[in-house]
């Protein structure tokens, strides 16, 4: 047996014995807790994996509690809705549609902010709805709603606490299982890219605004759900609970318990709901008034967590107990991913014809023209300055050129999404090293395999893509053990040498299956014998078919290697040649070692 | 609505305006300078008002404990670094401005009878009490942190503002003060009557903002804080440092909103909770000058008083709702104009 099932499987005999050893007051706490890690799990995923600050989750709880509130306690319901207000699961349908729908909304409203706009938003959406709940005259105002029916279930009426307690927390255990299932895939490799690397995915032919709206609705349904099981679990509901005070609450809980991790929304909600308890008790005998003074503990208990363990609680739990992370297997039988057909040798791949690209005043390309043809390496070389790598840019679609043309496969592709072009075959590295340092190195390497395959959310959530997976993790090996990195393949990406890293982002380019490889000065940071791997694998490359464009200063690399060279100076070409001209070339001498007097 | 009954609304809002404009002038410093978004400015509003109010009736205020302690934390922290340090006279220096000024300070309020004092030395004795806290805030809780991305230093302002709201309650208690207006006379403009306060608010914080033009315009430290806003590697290696760019912005900007409370006290009933929703129209404002420009943020202050004002009349219940609603269209645009290639942190 596995020490982590072990674990694992104690902690679940613990939580069934639960209504059975404790005291009914610790039965409630812990309904509180499993309701406040739902919200909480909703944030690790939004905010710790994703990266979106969100302090407006307790009005998706008030969505889901009014929702159903309001529906089964109505009497005079119309026609068309009737239906809905005979039983809290279909209120529960109900609820996460709405919420779905409003999250969507919301999100396409708010998500295209950026940086710390967005946590702003989630203030302001958050206040709104608080007062809408507070305002409307048809859900109780500021008195609330009382009398929600509780929920059946096979028969049973769940109207103790020892009763519903098994209800949160089985909800809490499946979305903790598919939360955990969804980071660990393809989809889940999307979300985790999103913070710290979303140029990186878009050049990998991933959907950040879609991964992006995904996580904030999952996080809104975990929330709305939380809302649904509170509501018929206190029978009552009133605005109070649903303010941005207390969505400012759940993400202490999800930044105490280590927002990074699926456990740490257990670990926050428990240690903030017991500590708000016990503070409840203690603090007003002690400070002589009546009030909710825990929050003066909590603000300064956050302040200590965020200067000495930002990462929270749970890495510093996990260490105590000994349970190792499995590594992940390669199967060797799975079926190999689908490749594309190269064209063939000597078509013409990429042109790029007069582009120029201003910035401001600068002009950073000016009428730049190349050509790269398939089972060619072309190279793209020039003082540092010259715009290889805004040129990198414009071809790639990381950047719009001013004007001119780029033509891929013989399609137009200037202006178009980096994804877009990323899905034609092109693929490529950067000047500055883009990858997720925490994250293993066979990680790193299958996002490269996106467009390649095709699992969503929900076969990811519930387990449905592992044939997929298992293809694209025996890809993703493949290649690391073509680049030479086999030996790192478990390794944070971040512990690599430099050199090494931009190997991995050839691994990475490779893993998409391209027909044109960009890489943007691969050799640099590499020694010798790694530099003459280097060069035999993009000879093997080439003799496969396959069109590079590279940028590089290593001479000696390039010469030795390259099929034809470019030579830029200022934004403009100053020279095209095979190798042995550019070197005897005039211009480009005097670029590179100033004036021949 | 007649036209008297918009000139009233219209001056509501300008006053309110004049507020927020204040705040979000400070949000935008304070943003610029140390990239932390001043959520708890509002509570400084709070600690301003209430502090005086505690006064006017005659008790010490508690806030004086508050500065006794942090600056006993800042002693212990700064003295101590000062002493390991072998530098005697600084951590005397340390101790001196943290530890015996909060003390004396404490000594002379309980000595003196601050309810005989005439306003204005009871608006001073308040800004001696709230304003040290924005620089020990900054010492105590964002230096360590300094480098870390905005996000974090986020929570911790949202974790300060929270914390802020927990001692307002503690020290002020639940009920909402009104303090007397500085001065009783008022000014007929037609079918408009414009009170003292009124007047006092406009000219008080157009003077301010005067005052801060000229600062950043014409004093050393002024165009050094610009130059950390600009460029804060590139300051820290004129000499300029980011600790002293940080205080001294954070005691601009508590400087500001004890102001701001002081100046709104007479004309709104403050409670221990009031600031988090004045300061975050303040940020409404500041946002639309996108936390850079000062100039958008004053119109934006204008725009969200008056909206405010005019909501209030046609439909007092939904205020809060349309004044942060429409705080998501102005995100929207700030974000879009703002364009960011590169990566969030």
């Amino acid at each position: 047996m596995r020490a982590d099932r072990l674990v694992l499987g104690a902690f679940l005999a613990l939580l069934l014995l639960v209504p059975a050893i404790l005291s009914p007051y610790y039965v409630t706490l812990l309904n509180y807790i499993g309701l406040y890690a739902m919200v909480a799990l909703g944030l690790v995923l939004l905010t710790g994996v994703g990266g979106l600050t969100s302090f407006g989750q307790a009005a998706f709880v008030g969505l889901g509690a009014y929702t159903t509130a309001a529906l089964t306690t109505a009497t005079d319901l119309p026609a068309w809705l009737a239906w809905a207000g005979t039983s809290p699961w279909l209120t529960l349908v109900v609820g996460l549609l709405l919420t779905a729908v409003v999250a969507v909304l919301i999100g396409s409203l708010t998500l295209k902010l950026s940086g710390h706009f967005l946590p702003l938003g989630t203030i302001a959406w958050g206040i709104s709805l608080y007062f809408l709940f507070g305002t409307m005259e048809s859900l109780g105002g500021h008195t609330g709603i009382s009398g929600i029916p509780a929920i059946g279930l096979l028969g049973w009426t769940l109207d103790e606490g020892g009763e519903i307690y098994y209800l949160i927390w089985a909800f809490l255990l499946v979305a903790m299982l598919t939360t955990h299932n969804l980071l660990d895939s393809r989809e889940g490799r999307a979300i985790r890219a999103l913070k710290g690397g979303r140029i990186m995915a878009e050049a990998m032919g991933v959907d950040t605004s879609r991964s992006r709206m995904v996580i904030f609705v999952i996080a809104a349904l975990l929330a709305c759900a939380s809302g649904w099981l509170y509501a018929h679990m206190q029978r009552f509901v009133n605005p109070t609970p649903f303010g941005v005070h207390i969505g400012i609450e759940y993400l202490f809980m999800a930044v105490v318990g280590g927002a990074g991790y699926v456990w740490g929304a257990i670990v926050g909600a428990g240690v903030i709901t017991v500590l708000k308890q016990w503070l409840q008790n203690w603090l007003p005998s002690l400070l002589g008034a009546t009030g909710s003074f825990e929050t003066i503990v909590f603000g300064l208990l956050m302040v200590l967590v965020l200067h000495r363990a930002r990462e929270g609680l749970w890495p510093i739990l996990k260490k105590l107990v000994p349970v190792r992370a499995v590594r992940k297997t390669i199967d060797a039988d799975a079926e190999p991913l689908p490749r594309r057909t190269l064209p063939k040798a000597g078509e013409l791949i990429l042109e790029a014809k007069d582009v120029t690209r201003r910035f401001g005043g600068l002009i950073a390309n000016n009428n730049m023209s190349l050509e790269v043809r398939a089972g060619e390496i072309l190279a793209l070389i020039g003082p540092n300055g010259a715009g290889k790598s805004t040129m990198f840019n414009q071809i790639s679609g990381v950047d719009t050129p001013t004007s001119g043309e780029v033509r891929f496969l013989g399609k137009p592709v200037a202006g178009h999404d980096s994804r877009e072009i990323a899905r034609m075959g092109m693929s490529r590295t950067f000047q500055h090293v883009r990858l997720l340092p925490t994250m293993s190195v066979l990680e790193n390497v299958a996002i490269g395999a996106h467009l390649r395959s095709d699992k969503g959310v929900l076969s990811s959530a519930w387990r449905l893509d592992r044939a997929e997976e298992a293809r694209i993790l025996k890809e993703a090996a493949r290649q690391i053990e073509r680049v030479g990195l086999a030996e790192h393949m478990y390794e944070e990406a971040g512990s690599l040498a430099l050199g090494q890293q931009r190997i991995l982002e050839i691994a990475r380019a490779l893993c998409a299956d391209p027909c044109l490889l960009l890489l943007d000065e691969p050799a640099a940071g590499l020694r010798l014998k790694e530099k003459e791997a280097l060069g035999e694998l993009l000879r093997k490359l080439r003799s496969e078919g396959m069109a590079t464009l590279i940028v590089e200063h290593d001479m000696d690399f390039v010469m030795s290697l390259v099929d034809r060279v470019v030579v830029m100076e200022f934004g403009q070409k100053i020279a095209e040649g095979l190798p042995d001209e550019i070197q005897q070339n005039p211009a480009v001498l005097e670029a590179y070692l100033g004036g021949v007097e | 609505m007649d036209m008297s009954i918009a000139l009233i609304l219209s001056q509501d809002g300008i006053t309110n305006g004049a507020i927020y404009a204040l705040l979000a002038l400070a949000l935008v410093l304070v943003f610029a300078v140390t990239r932390v978004i001043f959520i708890q400015q509002g509570e400084f509003v709070a600690y301003g008002a209430l502090t005086l109010a505690m006064m006017q009736s005659g008790v010490l205020p508690a806030t004086v404990w508050m500065l006794v302690v942090m600056g006993a934390l800042v002693t212990a922290l700064d003295g101590g670094l000062a002493l390991k340090a072998g530098q005697g006279r600084r951590a005397a220096g340390v101790a001196g401005w943290n530890l015996g000024y909060p003390l004396a300070l404490a000594a002379a309020l309980g000595g003196l009878a601050v309810d005989e004092l005439p306003l204005a030395v009871q608006v001073l004795l308040t800004l001696a009490i709230v304003v040290p806290m924005g620089p020990m805030m900054y010492r105590l809780m964002y230096q360590p942190i300094a480098s870390a991305p905005v996000l974090v230093l986020l929570i911790v302002s949202v974790a300060l503002h929270i914390a802020m709201v927990g001692l307002g309650l503690l020290f002020f208690g639940a009920e909402g003060q009104r303090t007397p207006a500085f001065s009783e006379f008022s000014l007929e403009l037609g079918p408009l009557m414009v009170s003292a306060q009124t007047l006092w608010v406009l000219v008080v914080s157009a003077l301010l903002i005067v005052g801060l033009y000229q600062f950043f315009g014409r004093t050393l430290y002024g165009k050094a804080l610009r130059a950390t806003a600009i460029n804060r590697v590139g300051a820290q290696l004129m000499g300029i440092s980011p600790t002293l760019a940080g205080k001294l912005t954070f005691f601009l900007a508590a400087f500001i909103g004890a102001l701001s409370g002081v100046l709104i006290a007479p004309i709104t009933t403050i409670y221990y909770d009031t600031g988090f929703l004045i300061g975050l129209k303040g940020f409404v404002a500041a946002i639309i000058g996108g936390l850079a420009s000062y100039p958008l943020a004053a119109v934006g202050a204008l725009a969200v008083g008056l909206l405010e004002a005019f909501a209030s009349f046609w439909a007092s219940a939904y205020k809060e709702v349309i004044v942060f609603t429409l705080i998501i269209p102005v995100l929207l645009w700030r974000s879009l104009t703002s364009h960011h290639v590169e990566e969030e942190e």
